[in-house]
């Protein structure tokens, strides 16, 4: 797994709530057999319109969001479907981190096993930081994964609000994430407390 | 203090708690399919790491699965290699397959229970968020991501955080015409499609210990559509009186041993939950979705609200729906009975005693895809494949079918689809299509009037 540390980039707004993973990667792209190629078809049924050219309202397709690493989000993200399809797609088109308020449990897992930070911040920072990206497209983000913060410099701030927000990870996916690891190598090395375990467990 | 029944399947099977982060739980039983397997033998043969332990996975084909000519080769050349990587990975790792054909072949969330390989007290995962299915039976079961798969393939085990405790209860008595597709799509729509995110959700009071195995299936089936990861239901006679001679089940004195171990899983009194939820059953209908998220419900009779906030618009304008209005009378000209949600055999009587002696309305094009051969098998022998067949439908072939449209079952762009499976986001039955989520009995009657009817009306009178 590739690894994470910090990243300073733009990012493309995406003010939508409960974007499930069938827009991220719609269920007819799922027939490969390898990871590769998804990020040609991420929000395939948003970026094209139904004759297949490009929908240039769509965030992703304007020209002023081209060089971003960064997703920013409405809430739910990632909800529906376990397909990790919707990880290797965002990733491979190019993206490293998504900002939301909230973040579906399976999408976020998944993102994390595949070196793609899910950030959650609050509704009010996720507002500024949307608002902030939306009236100025060069707003540059900074993602610190060490010290767990996210700043933006930012346009809009609303009266008394920060800037930079503090972010939670469990402590184990970020050593994992800093480092490039990821959880196979943990469980086959614990392969031993395992087998003893099975010996112990209930079988009918 | 008391423990939950999610407690008590979780601390039994916690191998290692690691300091300051995830336990290692291990995993009874692997489900697979075609999807969401390649990547994980691929990783592993990349690593030289060996499946640790294949006597304890189960594979089924079923996402990208045809549901018509099963006997011939499957035409889209994609879908045939998905199909034979799975075949070629089984057969190299001693995996049980049951493959297209197979007379145990089906969707992988009826065609486990079914054999018995379901058993209350167990941990189970799929690549798949609907393997929630199996908390029917007091298991924890769960959908994973793929690399998780990997992960079970090389340790048996995974890496989790506890989640936190939600408990559902809904006490009363049910109205006529209300079924589990109805109790869980109500329950969504008053606590929202993420309230259960970070949750293992419980179901609990009467109406749940009255229902079928069946209707236990669909309510747990649809928990990830309000976030949670899964949920349960605590195991009881209906529970054993389903399991009990299944093929894969303990037998003999096996069985009446772990009977006295299930019956020791329901939750404690005194146990206490994270977040609890209450409905009265009484305050329940036949439900529809308007909308593109589950959480979109309303009653049969009941308007769409006026207005809402900008996801609220936004899906409006992709159903062609206007705020306010009622969705009885819309015309429909296709109909799904099938999914992981509604494929199983009651799901299909409850549609046949609705359309017995009926016929089909001539603008509907309705897909009957049962979930499993053994329901294909049980369909014939109560003789409900000549019901459908006299009413004017045909029975397609197991398989996930038009709930996602991965294979050709696709709903074109622009319909309305009246249909009992799980999700309505956008595009999901096909790129345009227009979801409208219901009960196999709304679907029957849906399907016979070629437009959404009323059905506290018409099978009360």
């Amino acid at each position: 797994m590739e690894r994470f540390t910090k990243l300073t980039t733009t990012a493309i707004p995406l003010p939508i709530e409960n974007i499930d993973t069938d827009q991220i990667i719609p269920a007819r792209f799922l027939k490969a057999t390898d990871k590769k190629g998804f990020g040609d078809n991420v929000f395939r049924d948003w970026r094209y319109d139904s004759d297949g050219n490009l929908n240039m309202d769509f965030p992703l397709n304007a020209p002023q969001y081209k060089e971003a690493q960064i997703l920013v989000a409405g809430d739910n993200f990632g909800c529906g479907s376990s397909r990790e399809h919707a990880a290797w797609a965002i990733a491979g088109y190019g993206l490293k981190v998504v900002i939301s308020s909230f973040f579906a449990d399976i999408f976020k897992g998944n993102a994390l096993n595949n070196g793609l930070l899910p950030i959650q911040v609050s509704p009010d920072f996720l507002k500024q930081l949307l608002t902030s990206v939306q009236e100025n497209p060069a707003t540059k983000i900074t993602v610190d994964l060490e010290n767990q913060v996210v700043e933006y410099a930012g346009v809009y701030t609303e009266q008394g609000r920060s800037t930079k927000s503090e972010f939670e990870i469990d402590p184990y996916k970020k050593v994992c994430l800093i480092n490039g690891y990821d959880d196979i190598d943990f469980l086959v090395s614990k392969k031993d407390t395992i087998e003893a375990f099975e010996k112990e467990r209930m079988v009918f | 203090m008391g423990k939950t029944l999610f407690d008590k399947v979780w601390d039994a099977h916690v191998v290692d708690t690691i300091p300051d982060g995830p336990q290692i739980l291990y995993i009874d039983k692997h489900l697979i399919h075609e999807v969401t397997s390649p990547q994980a033998f691929n990783e592993l043969e990349a690593r030289g790491i060996p499946i640790a332990r294949p006597d304890q996975i189960v594979a089924t084909a079923d996402h990208n699965t045809p549901t018509v000519n099963q006997h011939l080769p499957v035409q889209d050349p994609l879908s045939r290699n998905q199909l034979e990587q799975l075949t070629k990975n089984c057969d190299k790792h001693g995996i049980t397959l049951y493959g297209l054909g197979h007379q145990y072949n089906g969707i992988v969330h009826v065609m486990a229970p079914e054999l018995g390989i379901t058993q209350p007290g167990m941990t189970m995962v799929c690549g798949d968020s609907h393997t929630s299915t199996h908390g029917a039976f007091g298991s924890i079961a769960f959908g994973i991501g793929t690399s998780q798969v990997a992960q079970v393939f090389a340790s048996q085990s995974l890496l989790l955080k506890k989640p936190k405790s939600l408990r559902v209860s809904v006490n009363g008595t049910l109205a006529p015409g209300v079924l589990p597709k109805d109790v869980i799509l109500y329950i969504i729509s008053q606590i929202g499609t993420n309230a259960g995110t970070g949750y293992f959700c419980e179901y609990a009071g009467n109406v749940f210990e009255e229902m079928s195995m069946e209707g236990r299936m669909t309510v747990c089936n649809m928990s990830i559509e309000m976030g949670a990861r899964g949920g349960m239901i605590a195991p009881d006679q209906t529970t054993f009186d389903y399991i009990e001679g299944k093929k894969f089940a303990p037998q003999g004195d096996a069985f009446a041993k772990a009977v006295s171990y299930w019956k020791t899983l329901p939750t404690d009194p005194d146990a206490t939950f994270d977040k609890e939820y209450h409905f009265d059953a009484a305050a329940i209908a036949p439900m529809l979705t308007y909308g593109t998220n589950p959480g979109m419900g309303i009653k049969i009779n009941e308007h769409i609200p006026e207005t809402g906030d900008m996801t609220f618009e936004k899906a409006l304008e992709y159903m062609d729906f206007k705020g306010g209005s009622q969705l009885l009378d819309t015309t429909i000209n296709y109909v799904f009975i099938g999914s992981c949600t509604n494929s199983r055999i009651e799901d299909f009587r409850v549609a046949a005693s609705y359309v017995k002696g009926k016929q089909k309305a001539p603008n509907v094009n309705a897909w009957l895809v049962p979930g499993s051969q053994q329901v294909v098998k049980q369909l014939k022998e109560e003789g409900l494949d000549e019901v459908f067949k006299n009413a004017g439908f045909t029975l397609r072939e197991p398989g996930c079918s038009a709930c996602l449209a991965m294979n050709d079952d696709k709903i074109p762009a622009g319909e309305y689809c009246v249909s009992t499976s799980n999700r309505n986001f956008e595009g999901r039955q096909g790129q345009g299509s227009r979801t409208i989520l219901a009960s196999p009995l709304v679907a029957a009657a849906t399907a016979i009037e070629g437009k959404i009817v009323d059905i506290t009306k018409t099978i009360l009178t």
